[in-house]
Order: C-alpha cells, then sequence, then structure tokens
C-alpha cells in the first residue's frame, strides 16, 4: 500500500465519521424534547458533520488528483460563520414567541428579563 | 513594531542575496523571511516592543483551543443523543463577561454556540450579559463555564 493510498483511505474514514455525525445529528432533531434542546444538536453535530465531511473531500483531492480545493475550505468557513448565528436566532425567536421549555427543565434565568409579568 | 516587520523584510533581502543564486527567487525570499521571523522571534524583548506576529500567534492559539473543544462537544452532544435513558435537566443561565466591543462579543458568542453544551440564546443591549441554554445545567455548568473562561482569555490576546 502507497503513502497516497494510505491517504486516501484516511480521507474515506473521515467522510465516513462525518456522515455517522450527521446521522446522530438527525437523530437528535427528532428525539430531542424542545427547540433548545435540538438547537444543540443542530448547531453542534450537523457542523462537525460538514466540516468533517468536507475536509474529507479535500484530503481525497489533494491526494488523489493533486488539486487543493479553495471552494471546500470556503464552504467549511462559511458553515462555521453561520451555523453557530442562525442557532442562536432560532432559539432568541422561538423564547420570545413564547416556546416552552421541555418539562423538567430546572433554571430559567431569561424569563424575568423578557416576561416580567407573566411571574 | 513596523521597525520589527522592515528588519524581517531586510533580513530576507539579505538572505536571498547571500544565497547568490543565478538568478532571485522568489521562495529563496519566502525561506529568508521565514529564517528571519525566527530569528526577530528570539530577539524581540531587546527592542523593549511586543513581537508583531503576536497577534497571529494568538490567532492560531485559539483555533486550537476551539477545534479541540468542538471535538469534546460533539462527542459530548453525540452521546446525549444516544443515550436512552434522556434525563437530562436543560435550563438557561446567565454570564457576565468582561470583553467589550462588537468583535469580541461576537466572537465569543459564536465560539460557545459551538462548544461544549451551550447554545447563546439572548445578549442584552449592553452586551455584556450572556443568557446561555445549556443542555445539562447540573453537570455541564461547571464545563461550560471553565471553557467560557479559556475562550475569554485567547480572546483577549488577540484583540488586546
Amino acid at each position: 500500500m502507497s503513502i497516497s493510498q494510505m491517504i486516501e483511505f484516511v480521507a474515506v474514514v473521515v467522510i465516513f465519521l462525518g456522515s455517522v455525525m450527521s446521522v446522530i445529528s438527525a437523530f437528535g432533531i427528532i428525539r430531542l424534547p424542545d427547540v433548545y434542546t435540538r438547537s444543540h444538536a443542530a448547531t453542534k453535530s450537523s457542523t462537525v458533520a460538514v466540516l468533517l465531511s468536507l475536509s474529507g473531500a479535500f484530503i481525497y483531492f489533494w491526494v488523489s488528483e493533486d488539486f487543493i480545493s479553495v471552494r471546500l475550505i470556503l464552504g467549511i468557513l462559511f458553515v462555521f460563520l453561520t451555523a453557530p448565528v442562525s442557532g442562536h436566532l432560532l432559539t432568541r425567536a422561538a423564547y420570545r414567541s413564547k416556546v416552552k421549555l421541555t418539562e423538567n427543565s430546572s433554571d430559567d434565568a431569561l424569563k424575568e428579563v423578557l416576561f416580567p409579568e407573566d411571574k | 513594531m513596523p521597525a520589527q516587520f522592515l528588519l524581517n523584510l531586510f533580513i530576507a533581502f539579505l538572505w536571498t542575496t547571500l544565497q547568490d543564486e543565478d538568478e532571485l527567487k522568489m521562495t529563496t525570499f519566502f525561506s529568508g523571511f521565514i529564517v528571519g521571523i525566527f530569528i526577530i522571534f528570539l530577539m524581540h524583548r531587546f527592542f523593549g516592543t511586543q513581537f508583531y506576529l503576536r497577534r497571529l500567534l494568538s490567532i492560531i492559539k485559539l483555533l486550537f483551543i476551539f477545534i479541540s473543544e468542538l471535538a469534546q462537544s460533539s462527542l459530548l452532544i453525540s452521546k446525549q443523543i444516544l443515550n436512552p435513558h434522556w434525563d437530562l435537566k436543560p435550563g438557561i443561565f446567565t454570564y457576565k463577561t468582561e470583553l467589550k466591543g462588537d468583535w469580541e462579543i461576537t466572537t465569543l458568542a459564536m465560539l460557545l454556540t459551538l462548544t461544549p453544551g451551550s447554545v447563546v440564546m439572548e445578549v442584552n443591549p449592553e452586551g455584556d450579559m450572556f443568557y446561555i441554554h445549556a443542555m445539562d445545567i447540573e453537570q455541564s455548568k461547571a464545563d461550560v463555564m471553565r471553557s467560557i473562561t479559556k475562550f475569554e482569555k485567547a480572546i483577549m490576546e488577540v484583540t488586546r
């Protein structure tokens, strides 16, 4: 097995890990009880999934075709820039339109700030 | 600091000329520049000013902290998702940050959203209070606090 084949194998493993992560995050979006916990799954796991599969593709193209794809790097960069912002805005909008937290939530420091009249 | 950059360029120029090649090569100039970075890094305390690439170094450091935290958080999240008995206690807690300015606060909020068990839900208008939703407030609050202070320190090194 030559070096380039080994690195290709590494790239394949990285892409596989990425797809596993995206399956897990899809599970999370279905399984978790409310919007806020779902946004954890949506922001973190799926960012990691996209990161892993894009960097796997980057490594593969680099080794097998000697092609450094700047677009893949830009893709990673923009996912990192946009995923947290969208997660933040979704949870913020959900809280402001009074979506309830799940039942066994313990602490809610935001309530007295945003809705002081509901006490 | 511009003096250090000029000195670095000068070292690179000297390096290219002392190599005495048949033609002027850009790659030799760049390797000279890298050697110059090394020399200036070793000597910068004698100038009495800070190393001019310190900011770059601390950005790289921040990147590494971020990647390690991201790996930990995705492991934690997938463990929590796949746990068949889901009995965590989510909740919202506040954190008062010492960072100031749009850039620092935005960076901290983004990094926090991507790392262990926390999504920033709201920043107050003054921009110094974060409302953070945690997946499991009893267990992971300490972890979240630890990584917040780590990030804060690293961001301050970049911007100040």
